[in-house]
């Protein structure tokens, strides 16, 4: 009895802290019904679903702020500019940069990641030099080191991971070694949920003045991030999965590595004065900006940060934690179901296979229920070949999923294991 | 929950569960991987080609129900067939599963394939039905006896 009081103590105290209804309201999609039933959308690792200030934020720039940036001297491009750059500061202070200057606008984590490879790569990474990275990496944090590597003769190295889905740490701190010239590690896994111990990271690689580069993509919508605290030397991330619209990232850089980084992209908007001769580029962050931005999607990810920051990712990381928990407790209470990552500090992800049932078979089921869910490989292919498994079912939590929601998933699971019986 | 029945059937769940020809067959002359990137479905099918007739045909790989018990109908659908006629087959396969052939109402060879019809209504799993399809033509394809390189699904998207 006393139990049961605590623990209706305790959703009180969830709904009071978190109304995740009015939080559905935010977002007009979730209204949808698909297929005669509601819209579980469980797929926000893939891209997260947008509240209506930042649809409105965009059609609000192309009806009444639309011009180009950085050039007229008219009102509407001055009005475009000021939007483009405030932008730009509030993503600063939103993962707490000492200056603006330090946030380059690129497409997503992807272009960040191949940024930092092709620029600082090609200027400090040599023959026989070596770059780290994990093996729990999406492949947009394999492939452009492999590029780098392929171009430069230099090697990669993989940290490997435990059958928890967890780093070796002792493991890390033995590969490094002076011909180190990178490590570039997920802040969160992707395919597993891990939240990687980053900041002990950063400090064995610091201690032999090796720079750091985290993937931030699953990371920035569900956790406070502060790269001072942290102190990488690079953050990347994307838009789409926190909120705002798809096209538009952040690569974060530490002032004294961006000043000391060739342009990648040449063009207008990098170059303060073309000769035939010679030219002279940008200050940062233009300089690794050629070309007209993607301004909707500044000014949509502006609006995300503040619609986040509103919200308050504390408060985000808070529910979405004990969503996660409900999660891990329902789904793999279901005999035959394997979760697959099962580290102790995870967040928003539930990888999982059931029986011999194949995750796309599980998929197209919960689809006809109206649940959304990612089957398949999740772009980390070595992850998948290390708990040998040839794809996982994977549901991703927003702040905005409930626990009915979970239970909904739950019964589509046990649906298909009716139809696999 | 109509459409679930239609595509998951009780003859293509059995099919998955125990898949026919589901060997390495010693006696193949042709061996052809083929692969789908998007959902990790990899089939190796095992071919003996006796001038332009398919004599035997086994398989062997990993993949969803779909997938599975397409290669397993499959195989037991072009065994003793000519090249020609497995072609065929295929181009009917592969235009019933987009939709594009009425299987029921329109003149084919499908025979007990026609099952997979069902597929045209799940555009998601299109590749996982006609990807053992996609092998055999590359197997058959193969010029004398040789493994040939690893087809994709992707392709298709050249074709299409």
């Amino acid at each position: 009895m006393q139990a049961a009081l605590e623990e209706v103590n305790a959703q009180e105290k969830l709904t009071t802290r978190f109304d995740v209804d009015r939080i559905r309201g935010d977002f007009p999609i979730l209204k949808q019904r698909v297929h005669g039933r509601p819209l579980v959308y469980l797929d926000s690792a893939a891209t997260s679903q947008k509240p209506q200030v930042v649809i409105d934020a965009i059609t609000n720039y192309y009806a009444t702020q639309n011009a180009n940036v950085h050039r007229g001297v008219h009102y509407l491009s001055q009005l475009a500019t000021r939007e483009y750059e405030d932008a730009r500061v509030r993503i600063q202070r939103f993962i707490n940069a000492a200056e603006t200057h330090e946030i380059i606008y690129t497409r997503g984590a992807t272009e960040s990641i191949n940024l930092v490879a092709q620029s600082y790569g090609r200027k400090f990474v040599h023959e026989g030099d070596e770059i780290i990275i994990s093996a729990m990496e999406h492949h947009s944090n394999i492939v452009p080191w492999q590029m780098l590597c392929d171009g430069q003769r230099a090697k990669l190295r993989v940290i490997p991971i435990d059958d928890n889905g967890e780093l070796l740490i002792e493991e890390f701190a033995r590969m490094l070694n002076r011909r180190v010239k990178m490590v570039a590690v997920t802040h969160i896994s992707n395919a597993l949920g891990t939240i990687n111990p980053v900041k002990r990271i950063i400090e064995l690689a610091h201690s032999q003045d090796i720079p750091v580069l985290l993937d931030g993509a699953q990371a920035a919508p569900h956790l406070k991030v502060d790269v001072r605290d942290l102190d990488c030397d690079f953050y990347a991330f994307s838009g789409h999965k926190m909120c705002g619209p798809t096209g538009i990232g952040v690569l974060y850089g530490k002032s004294h590595w961006l000043e000391s980084m060739p342009p990648v992209m040449g063009g207008g908007d990098m170059i303060s004065s073309v000769t035939f001769e010679k030219t002279t580029y940008n200050t940062l962050p233009y300089k690794f900006e050629a070309g007209t931005p993607n301004i909707e999607g500044a000014v949509g990810l502006g609006a995300a940060v503040d619609y986040l920051n509103g919200v308050g990712l504390d408060r985000i990381a808070t529910y979405e934690h004990e969503l996660l928990d409900y999660a891990t407790e329902v789904i793999g209470a279901i005999p035959g179901v394997k979760i697959i990552g099962t580290a102790r500090e995870k967040a928003s992800v539930l990888s999982f296979t059931v029986e011999d049932i194949h995750p796309h078979d599980i998929g197209t089921i919960l689809d006809q229920e109206g649940i959304a869910v990612r089957a398949g490989h999740h772009c980390a292919q070595p992850v998948m070949k290390r708990f040998d498994v040839p794809a996982t079912a994977r549901a991703s939590l927003a702040f905005y999923n409930t626990k009915e929601e979970i239970d909904a998933m739950a019964a589509g699971i046990q649906k298909a294991i009716e139809v696999f019986a | 929950m109509a459409e679930l029945n239609e595509l998951y059937q009780q003859v293509i769940l059995d099919h998955n569960k125990k898949p026919r020809n589901f060997k390495r067959l010693e006696t193949a002359n042709r061996e052809q991987e083929g692969y789908n990137p998007l959902c990790g479905d990899q089939i190796t099918l095992y071919l003996q080609m006796d001038g332009d007739l398919i004599k035997d045909v086994g398989f062997q790989g990993s993949g969803c129900a779909i997938s599975k018990a397409s290669a397993s109908m499959m195989t037991a659908a072009v065994k003793g067939k000519t090249k020609e006629e497995a072609e065929m087959m295929f181009d009917e396969f592969h235009r019933m599963v987009k939709g594009d052939l009425d299987a029921e109402t329109e003149q084919n060879h499908l025979g007990r394939l026609k099952i997979f019809a069902g597929v045209r209504e799940y555009p998601a799993r299109v590749k996982c039905a006609s990807l053992s399809w996609h092998t055999l033509r590359a197997a058959i394809e193969q010029k004398g006896e040789s493994r040939g390189e690893s087809i994709t699904t992707e392709d298709e998207h050249r074709q299409d």
